[in-house]
């Protein structure tokens, strides 16, 4: 009978300090990087791209890969958005009820969005050689773009799942060809998704840096062209970190606050402007 | 009869629409087929057996002993679900049984934002706490004085960080499925809440939860750059907790740039990340098995 108590107390507790524990790593990770960024911190870190060499060069900022993560993560969701909204559109409109290919897409993607981003780094690197592609701007933005692309997807459709199918069939029966349906009732109710979508999938392409290792490259210098090279965040971080000079070391840590800043500012931003739209939607 | 433009245009845009399907539902063959295709040549001049069981790793020499990579990746895992496993089966009990919806509502909320964090901060955050934890307390503690601190126990502790988010995700989804009335029932029959989560809810939900640790499994076995930056990257079989590893996508990361010069190079890690890739496969098909079996109890 003690026993029984006993173990009740026990793992009420034990649950709690679980929960404690997977919370506070959260907050002991952004904490020491604010700690150890911040004092790096300065106009010039965000306002110039570093002289005499990146590895090296004791003056300068990171304005090189701010711009090059930009760059990139808007080019790698803009292609994966435009892939993903007509594979969406053709799960939801187009594909016959339960059909199993749409099915099967649905599986594929959910396994893509388990591959790790190595192998797209690897897989990115292949389709730039067979493309005769230099590491450019443009393999990464392909190479991410692919690695995001499951979770825009998948999103999507998560979303235009739960709307009710009497909207779609009411927007049919008056006449609308199933395209008009897909754009103006469909993606129209499922905005908000979509945003959440995007912002999703371009949080995650700023923040990868394994696949981007193979297919972006690093330089000092900001892109002006799509076929450069670009540097980005993740890997500013990576390289500087290992410097013997402490000026670039604390560049490292500048870069990872700014990464961290914006990462948090699209996560908390995606989740206001979801429920804010969510007000105006058909339920 | 002519078509009418809007009639003209939804045909053609569903004709387009289905291509591109056709065209994302090939990636996964296409990355498999890829990936087979460079890795053709070292698997021509060298045995699978031997390249997963050999322990040299000398690419000059044309000597490619993948068993150090291997050892390394597989310990880590396990290190670091060793450590996310409890963790997050305690977490997703305490969110789905015990915390107001408020509290569930705000613990998610934060659990989405670490999942949202990039690696490569998990990496420096290691660096900065955990590798100089385990040199200056850990390892002393345990009668090890001559580490680093850049070990496959960093490589862990610093993964099961990252897994948690997906392990407790997919956990909430499965304690979720369990119905009320089984949780009622053993109540009213007076056992305690923790007797009805260990011996009802947990018991019901147990295919979802190997689902949920599989997929942790498979997002711990791949991941890179923050494993990358803590663990040292030896390449020696590690023999306890505290020595350096060397995981296969730290390999695959860290001499993409020295692989287009030497001979059968570039084909060892297309055949690293080949390997990588067909293990979580195997994985997923794993947890999505598992998954089914949750929804056949549940129905």
């Amino acid at each position: 009978m003690f026993w029984r108590k006993f173990e009740e107390r026990l793992f009420n507790f034990l649950i709690r300090l679980a929960t404690i524990i997977i919370i506070g790593c959260l907050f002991v990770i952004v904490l020491t990087i604010v700690v150890k960024g911040l004092p790096a911190m300065s106009w010039d870190m965000i306002s110039k791209s570093p002289s005499g060499g990146f590895y090296l060069g004791k003056e300068g900022g990171v304005l090189n890969a701010i711009v090059g993560s930009l760059y990139l993560g808007i080019g790698a969701s803009l292609f994966a958005l435009l892939l993903s909204i007509p594979v969406v559109v053709y799960m939801n409109v187009y594909a016959p009820t339960h059909s199993k290919f749409a099915q099967y897409i649905r599986i594929s993607l959910d396994i893509l969005y388990g591959i790790p981003s190595i192998v797209y780094g690897a897989f990115g690197f292949l389709i730039m050689i067979y493309l005769g592609l230099k590491v450019s701007l443009l393999a990464g933005i392909v190479t991410v773009g692919l690695l995001v692309l499951p979770i825009m997807a998948r999103t999507m459709d998560e979303v235009i799942r739960t709307i009710p199918k009497e909207l779609t069939e009411a927007s049919l029966s008056l006449g609308a060809t199933k395209w008009e349906t897909a754009m103006k009732v469909l993606l129209r109710q499922a905005f908000p998704g979509i945003l959440t979508a995007i912002l999703l999938g371009f949080g995650r392409a700023i923040g990868d840096a394994a696949s981007v290792i193979f297919t972006t490259g690093f330089t000092d210098n900001v892109p002006e062209s799509i076929l450069q090279p670009a540097a980005t965040l993740p890997l500013a971080i990576f390289f500087q970190l290992g410097s013997p000079i402490q000026e670039v070391v604390n560049r490292a840590y500048a870069s990872a606050l700014i990464l961290t800043i914006m990462i948090l500012v699209i996560s908390i931003s995606s989740r206001l402007l979801s429920r804010r739209f969510n007000k105006n939607i058909i339920k | 009869m002519v078509l009418p433009l809007r009639i003209l245009l939804d045909k053609v845009a569903g004709k387009s629409v289905l291509c591109l399907s056709v065209l994302i539902g090939s990636l996964l063959f296409l990355i498999v087929g890829g990936l087979y295709f460079k890795s053709l040549p070292i698997l021509e001049s060298h045995s699978f057996w031997d390249l997963i069981s050999k322990s040299i790793w000398k690419p000059g020499k044309e000597q490619f002993g993948f068993l150090p990579y291997i050892l390394s990746t597989v310990y880590i895992t396990i290190i670091s679900l060793t450590i996310a496993v409890p963790l997050c089966i305690l977490c997703s009990v305490y969110l789905s049984e015990y915390a107001s919806k408020r509290v569930k509502s705000f613990v998610t909320s934060l659990v989405d934002i670490l999942a949202g964090i990039p690696s490569v901060i998990f990496g420096i955050w290691g660096i900065i706490m955990i590798v100089p934890f385990i040199s200056d307390t850990l390892a002393p503690a345990f009668g090890q004085e001559d580490t680093t601190g850049y070990s496959i126990l960093a490589g862990g502790l610093v993964l099961a960080i990252m897994v948690f988010p997906i392990v407790i995700h997919i956990m909430l989804e499965v304690l979720r499925t369990v119905p009320v009335e089984l949780r009622e029932a053993s109540l009213s029959l007076g056992a305690n809440k923790w007797e009805t989560i260990k011996k009802v809810v947990l018991r019901k939900a147990a295919p979802g939860i190997i689902a949920a640790i599989v997929l942790g499994f498979s997002r711990a076995f791949g991941e890179t750059l923050a494993v990358l930056m803590v663990v040292g990257n030896t390449a020696l079989i590690p023999h306890s907790i505290f020595d350096a590893g060397y995981p296969l996508p730290a390999l695959i990361a860290n001499n993409y740039g020295e692989m287009m010069s030497i001979p059968l190079y570039d084909s060892a890690l297309m055949f690293a990340s080949f390997l990588l890739l067909v293990v979580i496969l195997i994985f997923n098909v794993a947890a999505r098995f598992f998954m089914m079996r949750v929804e056949r109890r549940m129905s």
